[in-house]
């Protein structure tokens, strides 16, 4: 009865939207690493480059108060590109300054992109270690 | 048209790993943080078993800025750094390989932070 | 002195709110009824540096609205029952703290309105004191910050999904031979029927409203057709429609007189506030901005304000644990009880 009562999210919208703003924010990065490798970078370097700007401008529109405003028809895509993790970053600090600098805005800005470390780096540790016992190095 | 193909690619790719991630959220009980969570380490895995790296070479950036390519790239870093150090290399690697994107946002975030204060929404 | 019957005190002595005020912010005074309101506030912080200090200003400006448009102040209380959904109901502790009034807070989630407003109408009833408040309050960016994600994270709000309010409603109640009066009060029973969805708290709390309905009705053995209006707090339109499909089932059905303070105060249509408000400050704000008037008036004659909580700890969500629902009834009239 509870999930007759409640309404669907509505999938033909959302699906689509995500599609296109989490496209846009892909080929915003592959102009960006376009652009650094034209500069005369090594093709890594250049894409590293391209990661930090995204940063900085996801960053920059968290602080101007506009990712949220993208993000509520991005969905996913604003979430998946890695501007969707500096977002997860810089909000909480933004939020959480007001109880101080230490506890507040430094101890809080991994509250909802900490996992996202956590598990990354305890399956690449994993990863790690499957390739050095298998004898690969 | 040679020149807009690697920017098509990019769209075309990174837009459908996002078109995933809000399949995931409307359809499964899956919160946002654990779908990033999923992501990343679904991008170590592929990343590892060598499946990421041709999706890199075909879409570029439509690989790389989705949070799978940050699992890739953990995956490429341990391997690495595990040719270069040894058993060491598989606790240094992934840090050492994602340091730059890491380190923008830790630094970024606070200065954000310091400049500017959270609204409500409308 | 009170009746019992069930579950249900009916009063004899004809406790009446005597004054009450609501204040409110932007979204609020975009609303159907921003004209009601005593205060509306355009920018949400109030001119406050932190979202809490905001809350705070709410239930103190509320209150001291309501001290003076009945021409009282503070020491003419002899007692103030609050409560909001801040940790350790700070917002009550910090908004009120200069009164210098006997202070009691309370929890109930978004159901405490109902709560205050029948501690407040028994303590008269018992002949406790002359005058004593109730008040609650709650604010959309102190609740998202304790409750879910910072301001600024991007995230998507499910369609089931409610809004605070920002606002809040103080009412006192005394001895006067004025309507509206304070009839009978039901207290409820935590009901929990294993939602688990945060996102969906309407239809958490829709099964303890139909419960308290129910015991209602069977100890005063009326029907809805006796009340004008069977105002719940913040159902939304998903919690409403499952209670009003519940009692149709139980043949008790409301018969186009139930609403929900939630679907009052928006315009779900217009303002992006998906299933409807939702929070201590939604039913406390349209209670005494817009309920209480029209009593007051005489367009309504009779109503049964029942206000709906969803006794929701995020601690115990992330422990997998569901979420509890309660519902209090207070019976609000233009007649005074007793004989």
């Amino acid at each position: 009865m509870t999930k007759k009562a409640s309404p669907n999210t509505k999938s033909w919208r959302n699906i689509p939207l995500a599609f296109l703003i989490g496209g846009l924010i892909c080929t915003l990065g592959q102009g960006l690493t376009e652009f650094y490798r034209s500069q005369g970078l090594p093709k890594d370097e250049a894409s590293t480059w391209a990661s930090v700007s995204l940063v900085f401008l996801s960053a920059l529109l968290t602080g101007m108060k506009v990712y949220d405003n993208i993000a509520k028809y991005g969905g996913a895509g604003t979430l998946v590109p890695i501007t969707g993790f500096a977002n997860a970053v810089v909000s909480p600090a933004m939020e959480f300054k007001s109880e101080g600098f230490v506890l507040g805005l430094g101890a809080k800005m991994f509250v909802i992109a900490g996992p996202v470390i956590v598990y990354g780096i305890t399956a690449a540790v994993i990863y790690g270690l499957i390739l050095f016992f298998m004898g690969a190095f | 048209m040679e020149m807009l193909l690697p920017y098509l690619k990019a769209f075309a790719v990174g837009g459908a790993f996002c078109a995933l991630g809000q399949v995931f959220i409307d359809y499964t009980k899956l919160t946002p943080a654990r779908i990033l969570v999923a992501y990343v380490v679904a991008g170590v895995v592929l990343g590892g078993l060598g499946i990421y790296q041709p999706i890199i070479d075909f879409a570029g950036a439509g690989a790389t800025v989705p949070l799978t390519g940050f699992g890739a790239l953990l995956a490429k870093g341990t391997r690495e750094a595990l040719g270069e150090k040894g058993l060491l290399g598989a606790l240094t690697g992934g840090f050492t390989a994602s340091a730059a994107g890491i380190a923008a946002a830790i630094f970024f975030g606070l200065i954000a932070a310091l400049l500017f204060r959270s609204g409500d929404k409308s | 002195m009170a009746v019992r019957k069930g579950n249900t005190l009916f009063l004899e002595t004809a406790p009446s709110v005597i004054s009450y005020g609501a204040v409110g912010s932007k979204k609020e005074s975009e609303g159907p009824l921003a004209a009601a309101f005593d205060r509306l506030w355009e920018d949400s912080t109030l001119g406050e540096d932190t979202w809490e200090k905001a809350e705070c200003r709410l239930q103190k400006e509320a209150i001291r609205i309501a001290l003076e448009k009945g021409e009282l102040s503070p020491k003419d209380l002899q007692v103030i029952f609050a409560g909001d959904l801040l940790n350790q109901c700070s917002s009550s502790i910090y908004g009120l703290r200069e009164l210098g009034v006997p202070f009691v807070g309370l929890y109930g989630a978004c159901s405490t309105m109902a709560e205050s407003l029948a501690m407040a109408a028994l303590f008269i009833e018992g002949g406790f004191g002359e005058r004593a408040a109730a008040i609650t309050s709650s604010h959309f960016c102190s609740a998202e910050r304790q409750f879910r994600f910072p301001l600024e994270y991007g995230g998507q709000r499910t369609p089931t999904s409610q809004w605070t309010v920002t606002g809040s409603g103080a009412a006192i109640l005394g001895r006067k031979a004025a309507p509206p009066y304070v009839r009978a009060v039901t207290i409820g029973s935590i009901i929990d029927m294993g939602i688990t969805d945060a996102n969906n708290m309407g239809a958490a709390m829709a099964p303890a409203a139909a419960d308290t309905l129910r015991r209602f009705f069977r100890d005063s053995g009326m029907a809805p057709a006796d009340f004008d209006l069977i105002a719940t707090g913040d159902l939304g339109q998903v919690g409403s429609d499952l209670l009003r499909e519940v009692m149709e089932k139980e043949g008790c059905p409301l018969e186009g007189r139930h609403n929900d303070c939630g679907l009052m105060i928006y315009d779900r249509e217009r303002q992006q506030v998906e299933a409807g408000g939702s929070g201590c400050g939604c039913s406390a704000s349209v209670l005494c901005a817009y309920l209480l008037p029209a009593l007051q008036r005489g367009e309504l004659k009779n109503l049964l304000f029942m206000a709906t909580g969803a006794l929701m700890s995020t601690t115990a969500v992330q422990q997998g644990e569901s979420i509890p629902g309660i519902a209090h009834l207070v019976w609000l009239s233009q007649e005074p009880g007793g004989k």
